[in-house]
């Protein structure tokens, strides 16, 4: 059942040969100029010259391409922004890239059904600007969203920060145009509800470009609330402002979003946006209710009950939209503005029950005397999902190694407390040993016969996201370097 | 019942090739295809493991009644939001394996969208855990899910981890007097609005819409909807997720879900609409090839719910697959069931 991983050694020449007589050639790239700025996704750390860059613009483009690689042999790592934090678009050295980024048209937004079609390579936003004249929108907003695409969210099941209450990517598609390596067409979900047969867009949504190369996406939209408020209140311990999270679930709040920064994290922040937060405050905790004003006015009401019960010190409602922004500037710029005040930082990406939150920060705090690092903290605390921000200086000597092992001690941490290794960003080649620490060999051997069934001879994105059993062996991290930051521009969460 | 008891059957089945009807209450024995194999009764692995109102989740073993568990979540004021039907005591496993939801889909999703994990015992007897017990976790192939209406026939599903939400401070019903196309139409204009519709049901010449929320929230949409308010409401919706509503009455019961804004179909016996007019129940003799090519061309499917076993043993319960789909639907079960000893036929007589 473990065939060993296997090893691609491609004919080049053959194969751009190949390549030449079915796609135009603006749709291809060899040289190696033109390579480089694929070598990589939002991961720098590893990087790979692939063979060559497909740019189909056709979904026959596409067949021809993934038929082609099958019969030869070899690998394709599909692409689309480029914007993956685990390394999932890194190219392999003996395959080609596939980027999706020319089918980029919205082929339909149905205001009346609520639902967009569109291509694999339209940006994340651009689907909820198209369907702004109608009051509708796209839900899972993850930060990047402005560079980000439906291709790479579908890979990657994306978050956003109003999963809470509006789910994940896997929540918000209703159907798939898939290509498999063998250059079939397959569609799945659909239009109505329960699609006949296995459910498998839960199989496709989050496998990492693993199992088929998706050609159209078709998603759910829905109607713009009309209004929302954000709640801002400060906490003198962190066990506490845990408390308060568990306090609003507990009193049956959904909110549409629930995050907390730590001290280390609104200290970095205020001097840069001056969102005015507590900065006596351990934690802050950010809740934000949207709905029908009458709504929001009665949540407002009782999330701030539940605060100030649960031993909130200052708790301030946005007053206006231009407050409400103001108090998520600060959140949202919590990755810069760490970046500022440390030469680099190393951002985790592990998810624990929020009732372990308190556990984890004071595991935490013990970490950064026993490495001599500091990390400042923000969570989405609604959800559980934990970035933990390791700050060091790759400078000197040895401490980027500490900020490893401090890394790899939150991550163990937050599989022994009952989470997993990653929210949001996937495994990728960034996570791939870590697989081995959440996984025993049994679920680890099914995901490579799930693999197997779609891609017999393992050539869709080649050693990620699910490890040969022979690399079960030591983790992997994910380095982010001030300097060396793909989409700077971007809000970082 | 162990867990252990559960593997060593599947094992012995496995090594004799011989097939295994899964089974807890059998309320669902009239769904999918026909019934084959030996029963493995799994009522007896019961009991809820884990709950944790506060996490927002639930676990517990597959035999146990979703009585058992609403009844728990009710004392803490939560809910499964998906409204799965009990029909005759249906138990966890049963709800997961057949992925059947209730009114309150239409806003809170379905089945699927509410499990975060699943033990599986494969059909080799194996035991896999995939997913957890936290809401984001995007490691591996989201198993859970996929294991969600699969009907028994990629595992035993020994234990599962379901998202659970707060039941609404508020519910209203509203009742309005339309035909089936102003019902299709009206539903979708709603959608498209930030109103906290819950539920939708018509039924000859009438269209209830439950209303779920926030006191000021579902006030105001009353307002703002008109409508004349439904007593008795809350009796009345259990009646329709339990399909105990005159509706669902007839020998041959068709399920056809479609795109929602599909305009009345020619076809004869519609009954009811729910689901915003995604969900929409024929009671109709016709030729099931009419049945299914109606919904088709309508860009949906249709399936045979609830027929008379002369017509079951002719006719799948399911649209059937394209040739490609099909195949890997086989690949897929041979993946988690090498023998194909798990509820053989039961979704599909192919496999
Ligand atoms: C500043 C910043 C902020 C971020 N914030 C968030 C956040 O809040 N939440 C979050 O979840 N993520 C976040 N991310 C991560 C990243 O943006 C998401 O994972 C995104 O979905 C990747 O989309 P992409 O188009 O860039 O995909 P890529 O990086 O190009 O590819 C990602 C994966 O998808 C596969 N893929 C791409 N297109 C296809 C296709 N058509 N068919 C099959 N496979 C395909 C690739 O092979 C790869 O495995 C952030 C990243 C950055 C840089």
């Amino acid at each position: 059942m473990n065939p060993p991983e296997p090893s691609f050694a491609t004919d080049r020449a053959k194969l751009l040969r190949r390549l030449q007589l079915i796609l135009p050639a603006h749709c291809l790239l060899s040289a190696e100029e033109d390579l480089r700025p694929y070598e990589c996704d939002g991961l720098t750390a590893y990087r790979e010259l692939p063979l060559a860059v497909c740019l189909p613009e056709t979904e026959g483009q596409v067949i021809d391409v993934l038929r082609n690689c099958h019969q030869m042999g070899v690998p394709v790592v599909a692409r689309g922004a480029g914007t993956g934090l685990s390394g999932g678009a890194m190219p392999h050295a003996e395959g080609v890239v596939l980027s999706l980024a020319r089918f980029n048209k919205i082929l339909r937004v149905d205001r009346a059904a609520r639902l967009a079609v569109v291509q694999p390579g339209v940006r994340n936003l651009a689907v909820s600007e198209a369907a702004a004249p109608f009051g509708l929108y796209y839900a899972p907003d993850p930060s990047s969203q402005i560079a980000c695409t439906l291709g790479g969210n579908v890979a990657e099941n994306s978050g956003g920060v109003h999963c809470l209450k509006y789910g994940l990517t896997v929540h918000n598609v209703l159907r798939l145009r898939v290509v498999s390596i063998e250059g079939e067409v397959f569609e799945i979900g659909g239009e109505g509800p329960d699609a006949p047969g296995y459910d498998l867009l839960a199989l496709l949504i989050g496998s990492e470009g693993m199992l088929g190369v998706v050609t159209e996406v078709t998603v759910k939209l829905v109607p713009k609330p009309e209004l929302a408020q954000v709640v801002m209140a400060s906490f003198a311990d962190v066990a506490q402002a845990g408390d308060a999270v568990a306090a609003i679930i507990a009193a049956g709040i959904i909110l549409a979003g629930l995050e907390m920064m730590d001290k280390a994290a609104t200290a970095a922040v205020e001097p840069f946006v001056k969102a005015g937060y507590d900065l006596k405050a351990a934690a802050i905790l950010l809740c934000e209710s949207d709905g029908t004003p009458e709504e929001v006015a009665e949540e407002i009401a009782r999330v701030t009950a539940v605060l100030t019960e649960a031993g909130a010190g200052e708790v301030r409602v946005s007053r206006t939209e231009a407050e409400r922004l103001r108090f998520w500037a600060g959140r949202k710029a919590a990755f810069p503005a760490v970046g500022r005040i440390t030469p680099d930082y190393y951002c985790m990406d592990g998810t624990i029950p929020r009732k372990r939150l308190a556990e984890m920060l004071s595991a935490i705090a013990e970490m950064e005397h026993k490495y001599g690092l500091r990390c400042a903290n923000v969570f989405h605390a609604g959800d559980g999902n934990l970035h933990p921000l390791i700050m060091y200086d790759a400078a000197k000597p040895g401490e980027w190694r500490w900020a490893e092992a401090f890394g790899a001690e939150i991550l163990e941490l937050s599989v022994a407390l009952g989470g997993s290794i990653t929210g949001e960003h996937g495994v990728g080649i960034e996570k791939i040993n870590q697989m081995c620490v959440q996984f025993s060999t049994p679920e680890l051997d099914a995901f490579r016969r799930v693999k197997a069934a779609f891609d017999e001879n393992g050539l869709l994105n080649p050693g990620k996201a699910v490890p040969s059993l022979h690399r079960c062996a030591e983790y992997g991290r994910m380095h982010v370097h001030q300097g060396d930051l793909k989409f700077p521009e971007l809000e970082r969460f | 019942m162990q867990l252990d008891e559960i593997v060593a059957a599947v094992r012995a089945a496995h090594e004799s090739h011989s097939p295994l009807r899964l089974r807890a209450a059998g309320s669902k024995d009239f769904y999918g295809g026909l019934l084959a194999g030996e029963v493995l009764d799994l009522s007896g692995h019961w009991g809820i493991v884990a709950y944790e109102p506060t996490e927002l989740y639930v676990t517990a073993k597959c035999g146990t009644p979703l009585s058992e568990i609403e009844a728990e979540l009710a004392e803490e004021g939560q809910m499964l939001a998906f409204e799965p039907p009990h029909f005759a005591g249906a138990t966890l496993g049963g709800a997961i394996a057949a992925g059947l939801s209730g009114p309150r889909r239409q806003q809170a999703g379905a089945v699927r969208d509410f499990v975060l994990g699943i033990k599986l015992v494969d059909g080799t007897g194996q035991v896999l855990d995939f997913g957890g017990q936290v809401m984001k976790n995007v490691a591996g192939y989201d198993v859970s899910r996929f294991i969600a209406g699969s009907l028994g026939t990629l595992g035993v599903i020994a234990e599962a981890t379901l998202k659970v939400l707060p039941r609404p401070v508020a519910e209203t019903t509203l009742e309005f007097a339309c035909d089936e196309a102003e019902a299709v139409r009206r539903l979708n204009e709603w959608g498209g609005q930030p109103l906290p519709v819950s539920a939708s049901f018509w039924f000859e010449g009438r269209l209830w819409l439950r209303l779920s929320g926030a006191e000021a929230a579902v006030a105001a949409a009353c307002r703002k909807l008109g409508g004349k308010v439904s007593p008795g409401a809350a009796a009345w919706w259990q009646a329709v997720r339990e399909q105990t509503h005159a509706a669902y009455a007839g020998p041959t019961l068709w399920r056809l879900a479609l795109p929602s804004t599909t305009p009345p179909l020619a076809l004869d016996g519609l009954r009811a609409i729910e689901w915003g007019g995604g969900l929409r129940w024929y009671v109709t003799e016709a030729e099931p090839a009419v049945v299914r090519a109606a919904a088709t061309a309508a860009g949906g499917h249709a399936v045979l719910y609830r027929a008379p076993e002369s017509l079951r043993c002719l006719e799948g319960a399911f649209a059937p697959l394209s040739p490609a789909l099909l195949a890997l639907h086989r690949r897929l079960k041979k993946a988690f069931d090498p023998r194909g000893i798990l509820n053989p036929g039961r979704l599909y007589a192919e496999f």
